[in-house]
C-alpha cells in the first residue's frame, strides 16, 4: 500500500515538470511578449525594458529556465502585480474560501447523488427512475453561472431566506484563526458565527454541486444496474444469501467503484466551477481572484495559482485512488 | 413492503430535505442585534460595498476613487470642500493667507487635533508631510504611484527646475506657511484632494511608508501603505482583509462631530449586478454608481437613491480632420438638431443637467452668457442647405461610439446614441455608425488617430480646476478634435499660468464663449452618478467630487 503510494507521488513530479515547462512557455509565447501583454498595446518601450529587467525576460532563455525553476523549487512565485503581495501569500488567504465550499459542494452532490441514483436504479423503468434521469440530465446541461444567478435571485433577492453573498455577515464580530469560517466558529465557540457561514455556503454549494450531483446520479444508477445483473449477484442470490447482505456487499461495495472515479474527477470540476460561481456570490475564495487575474493579466498569479491547483489535483485523485483500493481488494492484489 | 437500503435511502433523502428545509427558515439579516447604538437606537454599523480594494491605504499614492473612498474617512487635508459643492472650505487649517503673487500660503491650524497614533497636528506635521511628497525619489516620484503630486506640483527634489513646491515653515505651533516657486491658482482647492491629506509623520516612519518595492507598472505595498494608516480623520483604520473587506471604526478623540455611524464596512463586490443584488437581499447598506437601468426599479422598491451634483460632461464631438465639419454651418446646424432635454429625459439618469458649456456650474470660469443653440430642427435643415446639403446631396458622416461601457458621464452609449441618431436623421443627416469597445480600442482609435467623424466621450473632473475641463480638451491640437485654433490654444495657455482667481475666473470665462462660438462639438449634458442606500438611510452626505465623509450620514433604525 506505501509503495503505491510512494510510487503515485513520484509519478507527481514528471506531471509538475511537465506543466511547469508549458507555463514558463505559454508566458513567454503572449502575442507581443509578456511586457506587451502586461501592459497593453500602447506601452513605451522604457515600461517593456523595465518589465523585462523586472521578471527577467530579457536573459538567455535557458537561463531564465533555470531562474524560474530555482525560484519554483524554494516556493517563491514572485508577487501579483494587481495587489503588490505574495502569490503564496494571495493563494493561501483564499485557498481555505474554497476548501470550505468544495466541501460543502461535494457534500451535496455525494450525499444526494449517491442515494439517489441508488433509488433509481432499483427501481429501474419505473417513473421515478425516468424522473431522476431527466433531472439528472437537466442538472448536467444547465450553466453554472446561470444556476448561481436564478439561485441567488429566487432565495435571496426575492424571498430573502439566504444570504446573497460573501462568507460571514460582516457585522458579526468574529475570530478567524484558520480561515476555515465555520471551523473557526466552532473552535472559539461563536456558533452563531459558524452557522452564519454554514448559511452562507448554501446557494454557492448549490450551485457549484448541481453538475457533480447530476454526473454521480447517472454514474450510480448505471454502475447499479450492472452490478445488479452480474454473474455473482446471481450465484449469491441462488446460494440464497441474505438480500441485505447481498445489496451492501456485494452490490453497493462493487458499484461503488466508478462512482469514486467519478467524484475524484468532479473535485477537478469544482475548482474550474468555482471561478464562476464565487465570482457571482462575491465569495472571496480562489475562485474569483483567479477571474479577476484573468482580466487583468496578472500573470505571476495565474502561473502560481495554476500550479497550486495542479498540486492539489494531483494529491486528491491520489487520494482517490487510495480508496479504490480499499474499496476493492482486488486492485490491492494486482 | 420496503426493503432496507431503500428505507436508508429514503431516510438519507429526507435528512436532506428537512436540513434545506431548517436552512432556509433562517434568514441571513442579523443587522440590528448586539450593535446597537443605545443612545439613538440605530444600527451604527454601515456596510458599504465598493467594486474593488483600494490600491494602498495610503492616499498620497493612489489616484482611483475606490481608496479616495477609504481615504476620506481615516484622513483629512488641510482645506476640505463646502458641502455639495467643489469649493474649497477650511478643514485642518482654519483660514489661510495667499500673497499677492501667488507664492506665500499660510496656514492657521485648527487647535486640539491629534492622530490616531496619539501624535499632535501641528505645523511641524503640515511641514513634514509637504516635505515626503517632495522629496520623493525613484519610484515613489514615478506618475504610476505620485499621479497627484507629480501632475499638480509638477516635479520633485530631482528635478527642482519644474516643481512648484519651494519649502514648508512652521511658525510656531499652529503656523504652517507654504512656499512655491512658481505660481498655481489651483493650489489651494487642490488641497483637498485626499492625496495631500495630512498623515502622521510618526506612523510614516514607524512603518516605512516610502519604502516601496518591484517596479512603476507593479510596485508592491509598504508597510504603512498595506496596514497602518494614519490619520486626523473621523475613523480609524482597523483591519484589512483583501478581496473581502475592510473595518474602520469610530475615533474617539476626533475633534468635530461623530454622526451615527460608528464603524465602517466596505465589502469588496466587483460585479455590478451583485452590488444591486446584495442591497436588495439586505447584506449591503449602499453602493454607488448604479447603472441607469436600475434606478427607477430601485426607487420604486422604496430604496434611497442620491444623485450627486454633476461634475461631469459628456459631449458629441466634431473631428474636424473630416472635411464636411471643417464648415461652421454644419457644425451651428448639428447643434441646432440636437434636443438635449429629450436625451436627458429618455436615457440619462435623475439629477442630470442640460450642457451649455464644456464644464459644470460649479468649475470657475462657468459663463452663465455664453452662446447657445436652441433645439430648432428648421433652422437647422436651413443652416444645413446653406451649407450645400440637399435631400439630394445629403451629409453624410461617420458616428462613434464605445460599446459595452458605462462611465460616470456615460452609463448607457448605445441608448444616447440611438437618440443622437435619431435626432439627426430628423434634419436629414445621413449617418454612419461605427463601434468599439471601449478599452483600448475605442479610445486608441478617438484619441489617437483622426479616424473617426462625429463622437460620443466625456470626463469627470477630479477638484475645482478649469483647466481639468477645457484646457484637456481645447490646450493643444489633438486627433481628437482635429481642428488648429492658434488663439484659443494661447488664451488657455496664458489662463493656467495667471495667479490671482478672480483674473483668472474671467478669462476662462472668455474662452467658454470663444468656444462656443466655435463649436468645437455640442456639451449634451452634465450626467449625474448616483447611489443607491437600504431605505433605514435618511440621507448622505453627496459631494460633487466625491469628498463624502460616513459621519454625515444619518439612519433612521
Amino acid at each position: 500500500m506505501l509503495r503505491t503510494i510512494g510510487h503515485r507521488l513520484l509519478l507527481l513530479i514528471p506531471t509538475l515538470l511537465g506543466l511547469s515547462i508549458l507555463l514558463f512557455l505559454w508566458v513567454r509565447a503572449l502575442p507581443g511578449g509578456p511586457a506587451v501583454a502586461l501592459l497593453g498595446e500602447k506601452a513605451t518601450p522604457a515600461a517593456i525594458e523595465r518589465i523585462n529587467e523586472l521578471y527577467g525576460f530579457n536573459r538567455p532563455i535557458l537561463e531564465q529556465y533555470a531562474t524560474y525553476m530555482g525560484r519554483l523549487l524554494t516556493g517563491d512565485f514572485g508577487s501579483s502585480i494587481e495587489t503588490g503581495r505574495p502569490v503564496v501569500e494571495e493563494f493561501f488567504r483564499r485557498f481555505p474560501a474554497t476548501i470550505e465550499l468544495s466541501i460543502a459542494a461535494l457534500i451535496i452532490a455525494v450525499g444526494i447523488g449517491i442515494p439517489l441514483g441508488y433509488l433509481a436504479a432499483r427501481r429501474h423503468g419505473r417513473i421515478s427512475d425516468h424522473l431522476a434521469v431527466v433531472l439528472s440530465l437537466v442538472g448536467i446541461t444547465i450553466p453554472v453561472f446561470f444556476l448561481a444567478f436564478m439561485l441567488k435571485y429566487v432565495f435571496a433577492v426575492q424571498l430573502g431566506w439566504l444570504p446573497s453573498d460573501g462568507r460571514q455577515n460582516p457585522r458579526i464580530d468574529a475570530t478567524h484563526y484558520t480561515n476555515f469560517y465555520v471551523l473557526d466558529g466552532l473552535i472559539t465557540g461563536e456558533f452563531d458565527a459558524a452557522w452564519d457561514a454554514v448559511l452562507h455556503l448554501v446557494l454557492p454549494a448549490l450551485a457549484l454541486g448541481t453538475i457533480p450531483l447530476a454526473i454521480i446520479v447517472r454514474i450510480t444508477r448505471a454502475s447499479v444496474l450492472e452490478v445488479q445483473n452480474s454473474d455473482y449477484v446471481r450465484t449469491g442470490r441462488a446460494k440464497g444469501i441474505a438480500r441485505r447482505t447481498l445489496r451492501s456487499r456485494f452490490i453497493l461495495r462493487n458499484a461503488m467503484l466508478p462512482v469514486a472515479t467519478t467524484v475524484g474527477l468532479q473535485v477537478g470540476l469544482l475548482l474550474a466551477g468555482a471561478i464562476l460561481t464565487e465570482t457571482v456570490f462575491a465569495f472571496p475564495g480562489i475562485g474569483s481572484f483567479l477571474a479577476r487575474a484573468i482580466t487583468a493579466r496578472d500573470f505571476p498569479v495565474l502561473q502560481g495559482f495554476i500550479i497550486f491547483i495542479a498540486i492539489i489535483y494531483a494529491l486528491i485523485n491520489l487520494i482517490v485512488d487510495v480508496s479504490y483500493s480499499l474499496i476493492d481488494p482486488r486492485v490491492r492484489v494486482s | 413492503m420496503l426493503s432496507t437500503p431503500r428505507k436508508r435511502a429514503l431516510a438519507g433523502l429526507a435528512v436532506v430535505a428537512v436540513g434545506a428545509l431548517a436552512l432556509s427558515a433562517c434568514t441571513s439579516q442579523r443587522g440590528g442585534d448586539g450593535e446597537t447604538d443605545a443612545a439613538t437606537d440605530v444600527d451604527g454599523t454601515f456596510v458599504f460595498a465598493a467594486s474593488a480594494d483600494p490600491a494602498s491605504l495610503d492616499p498620497a499614492f493612489a489616484q482611483d476613487g475606490e481608496t479616495f473612498r477609504v481615504s476620506r474617512q481615516i484622513f483629512e487635508g488641510l482645506v476640505g470642500t463646502e458641502p455639495g459643492t467643489a469649493d474649497p472650505a477650511p478643514l485642518l487649517a482654519e483660514s489661510w493667507e495667499s500673497s499677492e503673487d501667488g507664492l506665500t500660503h499660510t496656514f492657521q491650524l485648527k487647535e486640539g487635533v491629534t492622530f490616531h497614533d496619539g501624535t499632535a497636528f501641528d505645523a511641524e506635521a503640515v511641514c513634514a508631510n509637504f516635505d515626503r511628497w517632495y522629496n520623493w525619489t525613484g519610484l515613489a516620484a514615478s506618475e504610476a504611484l505620485s499621479y497627484y503630486y507629480g501632475k499638480l506640483f509638477r516635479g520633485y527634489v530631482d528635478t527642482p527646475d519644474t516643481a512648484v513646491y519651494d519649502s514648508c515653515s512652521a511658525d510656531g505651533e499652529l503656523e504652517a506657511t507654504v512656499q512655491l516657486k512658481q505660481p498655481f491658482a489651483g493650489f489651494i482647492p487642490a488641497l483637498s484632494l485626499p492625496a495631500f491629506a495630512m498623515q502622521s509623520p510618526a506612523a510614516l516612519e514607524e512603518f516605512g511608508a516610502d519604502e516601496i518595492g518591484g517596479t512603476e507598472e507593479a510596485p508592491s505595498l509598504s508597510e504603512y501603505g498595506a496596514g497602518h494608516p494614519t490619520g486626523t480623520g473621523p475613523y480609524k483604520f482597523d483591519e484589512w482583509s483583501p478581496g473581502e473587506e475592510l473595518t474602520l471604526s469610530a475615533y474617539d478623540e476626533y475633534w468635530g462631530e461623530s454622526g451615527q455611524v460608528d464603524q465602517i464596512i466596505f465589502r469588496v463586490i466587483d460585479d455590478p449586478t451583485a452590488r444591486r443584488q446584495a442591497l436588495e437581499a439586505g447584506s449591503i447598506d449602499g453602493y454607488d454608481l448604479v447603472g441607469p437601468a436600475d434606478t427607477a426599479a430601485l426607487e420604486d422598491a422604496g430604496y434611497t437613491m442620491v444623485s450627486r451634483p454633476p461634475f461631469t460632461i459628456l459631449y458629441l464631438a466634431f473631428n474636424q480632420a473630416q472635411p464636411e465639419l471643417q464648415d461652421v454651418r454644419v457644425r451651428q446646424a448639428l447643434s441646432h438638431a440636437i434636443d438635449k432635454e429629450a436625451l436627458i429625459t429618455q436615457v440619462l439618469p435623475e439629477g442630470t443637467e442640460v450642457a451649455t458649456q464644456f464644464m459644470p456650474d460649479t468649475v470657475n470660469g462657468y459663463n452663465p452668457d455664453v452662446t447657445t443653440y436652441e433645439y430648432d430642427p428648421e433652422q437647422a435643415r436651413a443652416l444645413l442647405a446653406e451649407a450645400g446639403y440637399t435631400e439630394e446631396n445629403p451629409l453624410s458622416l461617420t458616428f462613434n461610439y464605445p460599446v459595452n461601457v458605462s462611465r460616470p458621464y456615460m452609463p448607457d452609449p448605445e441608448q444616447i446614441a440611438t437618440v443622437i441618431s435619431t435626432q439627426l436623421t430628423e434634419i436629414g443627416v445621413q449617418l454612419t455608425p461605427q463601434t468599439d469597445a471601449w478599452s483600448p480600442d475605442y479610445l486608441d482609435k478617438i484619441t489617437g488617430t483622426p479616424d473617426h467623424g462625429i463622437h460620443l466621450l466625456g470626463w469627470t473632473g477630479d477638484y475645482n480646476d478649469t483647466d481639468n475641463f477645457v484646457g484637456v480638451f481645447f490646450g493643444a491640437p489633438s486627433a481628437e478634435w482635429g481642428f488648429d485654433n492658434p488663439e484659443l490654444f494661447t488664451a488657455l495657455n496664458e489662463a493656467r499660468g495667471i495667479p490671482n482667481l478672480e483674473e483668472q475666473t474671467e478669462l476662462y470665462e472668455q474662452i467658454n464663449e470663444q468656444v462656443a462660438e466655435f463649436i468645437p462639438g455640442v456639451p449634451l449634458a452634465h450626467p449625474a452618478p448616483t447611489l443607491a442606500f437600504d431605505p433605514r438611510v435618511e440621507s448622505y452626505p453627496a459631494s460633487p467630487v466625491n469628498d463624502e465623509v460616513f459621519t454625515g450620514i444619518v439612519l433612521t433604525e
